[in-house]
């Protein structure tokens, strides 16, 4: 029986992944070729996808992108034995932006079936949480610890410490919560995580779970993503049905659920605090720190709070150890980033790699360059509330400290290029008005602040009394980072100062100003 | 100030009547079966809301005070929330629902030229339904489908790389579609 992969990652689907999947079905059967078509998650080269693949004795062959109407051809051309065609692109591994990569969190995405168990368990799948169960909690913390794995949801705060200050709590009842709340501009790893390789987070959720005492788990999923939705829960269901999940996970005694809630449409719910108010039914209001979330978290209760990434990459970190993980990386980042390439570039898609990569490296080598062929004048890396950086900054590499030291952030790893049509004060105002939309309004700040922003950056872009309103900017710039409550107030003013500063033609303003 | 004052005074019954009067999709029935199974659910308020608004597509005003004596809320609570996401809505959409990313990514690539072909071919803003009741047009912030934008969601699916052709070939299929 011969293996065709068609993905059903929903940015493929979204390219018409579903119609080709059921074309080769439909196209085998006529000229009586048996094949298993597996739908498998994104290998994350979305300027391929639909990417189709097939199994052979040298490994698997990719053609893409691939319509409808190429099915028929394909099949002529022999494909199903991976036969000579014009989108033929050769051993999938072998394409060179695959090949560049350190896929470590994404070992299995794109390889595996999503939802099966079993191709789960066959390419090293639950090997991290058996070893956990042989280990004390505190041995686990401190193997998490010790790898040096910082969130990747964008804070960078070591995971560890929030683990051991969740397990030294003296609570009978403490959550793990999943922040899957992925909402920044340009980001999607989250998503093709769970949708191309859900049990990782499940493990990586369970781990934790045992770490530190939890036996109840929340994945807190933005409903924009109702696949991962479909992906997760089928996950759960087999995971529970197996003795992975459940009151007694492998026979050990230990319990752990696992449920999957949706947010609904607010941007600010992927701050923590509030997304735990979201959780317990209420507004999603930022909530004031302290206490921690680490001390009185979901329902006041002791709770881990980490990203998708966070988690899905624990299950590899307790399967190899620490000192595998740490390996990877430069300075205090350690391990590796996926990195999110998007917006205006030949080849955008996930691109995993240890930290260190430079920005310049990963938009040209892995990039291409722009689409559009004209030359990249902007990039916007960490979501809609990170700083724009210029050309002149490209030779950065990837690591939280060098990016602090630029005032910008890395954030969730996501990259959106502009070509040199954009206007980044328009940029820049757009910046301030999806603050107005989406502040929770708890503070002053950010809920009144972004909005007189876009009437500052309204004038300048008049011209209104240019310097003027740029003196106001800056200050109430100064005033929205010092006295936010949370990062959506506090952090709007990295892409609005990002851009007058290192765009000032923009405004209408000589640099001096 | 004055007209603060006069919406302050209008009775909440009266509001409640004239709500009930346009919301031919409130089931009482059904919205009380939904609530009943998940209200002992921890944080029982947002999967209740999402529950509703699967089934009656929206969430009727007439919800409110069923929801917050079964949660032991009040009604300006229950309403706070409704209020407080994007998602949720307190008005009947179209048969369908279209979302059109307003995000950093999709705007690198053309989406704001997609925005106003959309509005114009559609012949309706953000947050208002077709004449022919197909579609409702909304903004989105984002659909993580940044490597092909620019992006939009008919329902629950994500199309990528939407050029105006593209929007209209999508947009006749969602109208023959029902």
């Amino acid at each position: 029986m011969i293996k065709v992969f068609v993905p059903r990652d929903s940015s493929a689907l979204g390219l018409g992944a579903e119609e080709v999947a059921l074309a080769i079905q439909a196209e085998a059967e006529k000229r009586q070729v048996a094949i298993e078509l597996i739908r498998n998650g994104s290998r994350g080269l979305y300027w391929l996808e639909p990417l189709v693949e097939v199994a052979t004795p040298q490994g698997r062959i990719a053609y893409g992108p691939v319509t409808i109407a190429d099915v028929p051809r394909l099949f002529e051309a022999g494909f199903h034995n991976g036969g000579a065609h014009p989108l033929a692109l050769g051993l999938t591994e072998e394409i060179p932006y695959l090949k560049r990569q350190e896929r470590l969190t994404f070992a299995r995405v794109g390889i595996t079936d999503p939802v099966s168990l079993d191709d789960y368990l066959a390419h090293d799948g639950y090997r991290g949480l058996k070893r956990a169960l042989t280990m004390a909690p505190a041995a686990m913390v401190e193997e998490v610890t010790e790898s040096g794995l910082r969130g990747r949801g964008g804070a960078a705060f070591p995971t560890g410490i929030k683990w051991r200050t969740v397990l030294n709590t003296s609570s009978a009842q403490k959550y793990i919560v999943c922040n899957a709340d992925e909402g920044d501009s340009g980001t999607f790893s989250d998503r093709m995580i769970m949708e191309g390789d859900p049990f990782v987070l499940i493990e990586g959720m369970t781990i934790a779970g045992l770490a530190v005492g939890a036996t109840d788990g929340f994945i807190y999923l933005r409903c924009e993503y109702p696949d991962a939705e479909v992906a997760l829960n089928a996950a759960i269901e087999s995971a529970t049905a197996q003795g992975y999940l459940g009151d007694n996970i492998l026979g050990s005694g230990k319990a752990f659920r696992l449920e999957v809630r949706l947010g609904a449409g607010a941007y600010v719910c992927g701050e923590e605090t509030s997304l735990l108010e979201s959780l317990e039914g209420k507004r999603g209001l930022v909530r004031f720190k302290p206490p921690l979330p680490a001390i009185e978290g979901l329902f006041g209760q002791p709770t881990v709070i980490n990203n998708v990434i966070s988690l899905a990459s624990v299950p590899i970190i307790l399967d190899k150890g620490a000192a595998f993980y740490k390996d990877y990386g430069m300075g205090r980042s350690r391990g590796t980033l996926p990195i999110q390439l998007a917006g205006n570039l030949k080849q955008p898609g996930l691109v995993e790699r240890a930290f260190g990569v430079t920005l310049r490296e990963i938009l040209y080598d892995f990039g291409g360059g722009s689409q559009s062929g004209r030359p990249i004048k902007a990039v916007q890396v960490g979501g809609p509330l990170g700083a724009y950086l210029p050309e002149s900054q490209f030779d950065t590499p990837l690591d939280y400290e060098a990016f602090t030291a630029l005032w910008a952030v890395l954030g969730h790893g996501g990259v959106v290029a502009f070509d040199e049509t954009v206007d980044m004060s328009k940029m820049a105002r757009y910046g301030m008005e999806f603050c107005a939309v989406e502040s929770c309004g708890k503070c002053t700040p950010c809920r009144i602040g972004s909005t007189r922003g876009v009437e500052i950056i309204d004038k300048i872009r008049a011209g209104e009394e240019t310097e003027r309103q740029v003196a106001l900017l800056r200050d109430l710039s100064d005033t929205m980072l010092a006295s936010s409550l949370c990062a959506l107030g506090g952090m709007t003013p990295y892409p609005v100062l990002s851009a007058l500063n290192h765009f000032p033609e923009d405004f209408g303003v000589t640099s001096a100003q | 100030m004055s007209d603060h004052s006069a919406t302050a005074n209008f009775p909440m019954a009266v509001a409640l009547r004239l709500i009930q009067m346009n919301d031919p999709a409130f089931d009482s029935e059904r919205v009380s079966g939904i609530i009943a199974e998940l209200k002992t659910k921890p944080g029982a308020l947002l999967p209740i809301l999402h529950a509703i608004q699967e089934v009656l597509g929206y969430v009727p005003g007439e919800c409110v005070p069923l929801i917050a004596t079964e949660l032991n809320l009040s009604r300006a609570e229950v309403h706070g929330v409704i209020s407080f996401y994007h998602y949720f809505r307190g008005t009947p959409p179209g048969r369908h629902t279209v979302y059109i990313c307003r995000a950093e990514a999709c705007q690198a690539m053309g989406s704001e030229a997609l925005e106003a072909y959309a509005k114009s071919s559609l012949g309706v803003d953000y947050h208002e339904n077709t004449r022919d009741g197909a579609i409702t047009l909304e903004p989105v912030y984002c659909l993580g489908n940044c490597a092909c934008s620019p992006s939009i969601m008919v329902d629950k699916k994500v199309h990528g790389r939407v050029s105006p052709k593209r929007f209209d070939d999508i947009m006749n299929l969602t109208r023959s579609a029902s």
